[in-house]
């Protein structure tokens, strides 16, 4: 058996285990570990696929910088809150899981009319990128997409200006009284 | 590389799966946020999977692009998130009824 199939029959099953963890599992901060765990083997997963630079920013941007941003929220918002199990909405859970069972019958079909579940990746990826995945990532990316990637540049501009202010503490909290309220002049309308 | 790509387009339609479960299902707006960013994910290893397919560094761009812009919906979401627990003390997506007509 090839050294790559092991790696990924090693860790596709980790990064579906820590998909349904993440799931399953009550508590929130729990739920974001499992996430970090599927992140690190999708991270794999593109190394496998020989794009060693995509796994480094995988690693860094995502398992890193946005799970602690993920986390963070969490611990500041409190995790004790228990979340509501109860339905609202009749089978809304059943229905839910039907339907992506449903889906993902839907794209392994697609998968195999379109690619075949036998078709090897073809030979030649390394030499397209004679100085490293990353020089070659850079080329195209600075040559052919330079204008997307300025745009880009001004969208993180936007999210910061945006985030702080979203974040500026000017609105007034509603108070529980108002709360209680509205809701009694919902019930009585 | 003798694994076939199909299997890399599998695992990645399954974990879109999962995260379409966890949005349709969850109504704290923490968890749902998460599986959409599962979802996410599993877009990006379908595209580097097809980057290796055709031999074609341009969808290793694209999921570079598209992990720019998740992380800036991140920090924008997570922003949203913390005004609204912080007006109305709950972050369940069903108390959230101001923009309901």
């Amino acid at each position: 058996m090839p050294l790559d199939n092991v790696v990924f029959w090693v860790f596709a099953p980790i990064s579906i285990a820590a998909a349904i963890g993440m799931l399953v599992m009550r508590n929130v901060v729990h739920a974001a570990l499992f996430l970090v765990v599927n992140f690190g083997c999708i991270a794999v997963m593109y190394l496998l696929l020989d794009a060693p630079f995509l796994f480094a920013v995988q690693i860094v941007v995502y398992a890193g910088a946005i799970m602690v941003l993920f986390l963070f929220v969490i611990m500041l918002l409190g995790v004790d809150r228990s979340d509501v199990r109860t339905e609202r909405l009749f089978l809304q859970r059943p229905l839910a899981v039907v339907l992506a069972v449903a889906f993902f019958v839907e794209v392994a079909m697609a998968i195999r009319a379109g690619v075949g579940f036998s078709t090897l990746a073809p030979e030649g990826f390394e030499a397209l990128q004679p100085t490293g995945n990353a020089q070659a990532v850079a080329e195209v990316l600075f040559r052919d997409y330079f204008f997307p990637f300025e745009v880009t540049s001004i969208l993180l501009i936007v999210a910061a200006i945006a985030t702080m202010v979203l974040a500026q503490r000017k609105v007034r909290a509603i108070t529980q009284a108002e709360l209680t309220g509205t809701a009694e002049a919902e019930a009585a309308s | 590389m003798r694994t076939p790509i199909a299997y890399f387009l599998l695992l990645a339609g399954l974990l879109f799966a999962m995260g379409t479960v966890g949005v349709l299902v969850n109504r704290n707006a923490l968890r749902i946020f998460m599986s959409v960013e599962l979802q996410l994910n599993a877009v990006n290893l379908t595209l580097v999977a097809f980057a290796r397919m055709h031999n074609d560094l341009t969808g290793q761009v694209l999921a570079f692009f598209s992990m720019v812009v998740a992380a800036a919906e991140v920090v924008v979401g997570l922003a949203i998130i913390v005004s609204i627990y912080r007006r109305r003390r709950s972050v369940d997506v069903d108390d959230i009824r101001e923009m309901r007509w």
